[in-house]
């Protein structure tokens, strides 16, 4: 389950952000997310939570969205495994 | 041969307004794209275009009205209802003898009834989620914490500016509770024109192998009708 959350993560970062393929594989935990990325504007990240609910099958609180969540790949996937848990 | 033309859009009380369509020449059969919604309009647009154009050269013509409101549209945005959009698309395809209909996402919602082809539709209510969930994100940012609740009970009263676009009271009454009509067209889901939709892009974007693939599934559709 847990490799399929990083596979299914890896796949949303790269439609979301127009990745070119397998860019995504070379993320690592500590790859920085919000603040790095200059394409993750509110409405960008907005549509990303909305596609992770999507295709993980989860929900995802509005309160539990901060700058700690999104701030990098690792705990971004640490959050949306614990929901898929 | 593209043009940009002017038609006369009914409006909900009576009498029209003039709006701004994208058309492209063709054969007999002639397409009505109802455009995405909000962000998605801009995310789509060329992709849009892109099918059109591709269209076109199969013999297929069409044309890309703006919704009022929304686009080169003068009228007041905030005026607007789903029911008002509906009728302009309506008034559209009367006025330019469509056949045939392609609904952009949310579009759909506001489609009229020919035959044709939803693309990707998406309900009203996840695209006000995202779009409630963007204000509160940009809130945040700047130090007010909102919730989807109140924001909605506001709006439904007052109206509410959602991601730059200020949306009435009546708009977000009934829009949150539509879904698309699919009987009688076609749906496409985005994993026939293989790869991401390019309305996930933070960035508007393009992509040649997916025009290709949705302008070749409506040119061999109608070509069958034929």
């Amino acid at each position: 389950m847990a490799n399929d959350t990083d596979l299914l993560l890896r796949r949303i970062l790269t439609d979301v952000l127009g990745l070119k393929p397998g860019q995504a594989d070379a993320f690592t935990a500590e790859t920085g997310l919000f603040g790095h990325l200059p394409e993750l504007d509110s409405m960008a990240v907005a549509g990303l939570l909305t596609e992770i609910e999507d295709r993980l099958g989860i929900l995802i609180e509005d309160e539990d969205v901060d700058g700690d969540l999104l701030g990098d790949y690792g705990s971004l996937l640490a959050f949306v495994s614990a929901r898929r848990a | 041969m593209r043009h940009t033309i002017e038609w006369p859009c009914p409006l909900p009380g009576g009498g029209v307004a003039r709006e701004w369509a994208l058309d492209y020449d063709g054969g007999p059969a002639r397409l009505l794209i109802v455009p995405a919604l909000f962000d998605e309009a801009n995310k789509l647009r060329r992709f849009s275009v892109e099918v059109m154009r591709r269209l076109s050269g199969a013999g297929v013509a069409s044309v890309l009205p703006d919704l009022p409101g929304c686009n080169e549209s003068l009228l007041p945005l905030g005026a607007q209802t789903p029911g008002d959009w509906r009728l302009a698309m309506e008034g559209a395809a009367r006025h330019f003898g469509c056949t045939h209909v392609l609904a952009m996402r949310g579009g759909a919602l506001v489609a009229p009834a020919l035959p044709g082809w939803h693309y990707a539709p998406v309900a009203g209510a996840s695209q006000l989620r995202q779009m409630l969930r963007a204000r509160i994100l940009s809130a945040r940012e700047a130090g007010r914490e909102e919730t989807q609740d109140s924001l909605l009970t506001l709006g439904r009263e007052s109206g509410l500016d959602l991601a730059g676009y200020a949306l009435g009271p009546d708009f977000l009454r009934e829009f949150g509770g539509m879904v698309a009509d699919g009987s009688g067209v076609a749906t496409l889901t985005q994993d026939l024109l293989g790869g991401p939709g390019l309305w996930l892009r933070a960035e508007p974007g393009e992509d040649a192998d997916q025009a290709d693939s949705l302008a070749a599934i409506i040119a061999i559709a109608l070509r069958g009708e034929a």
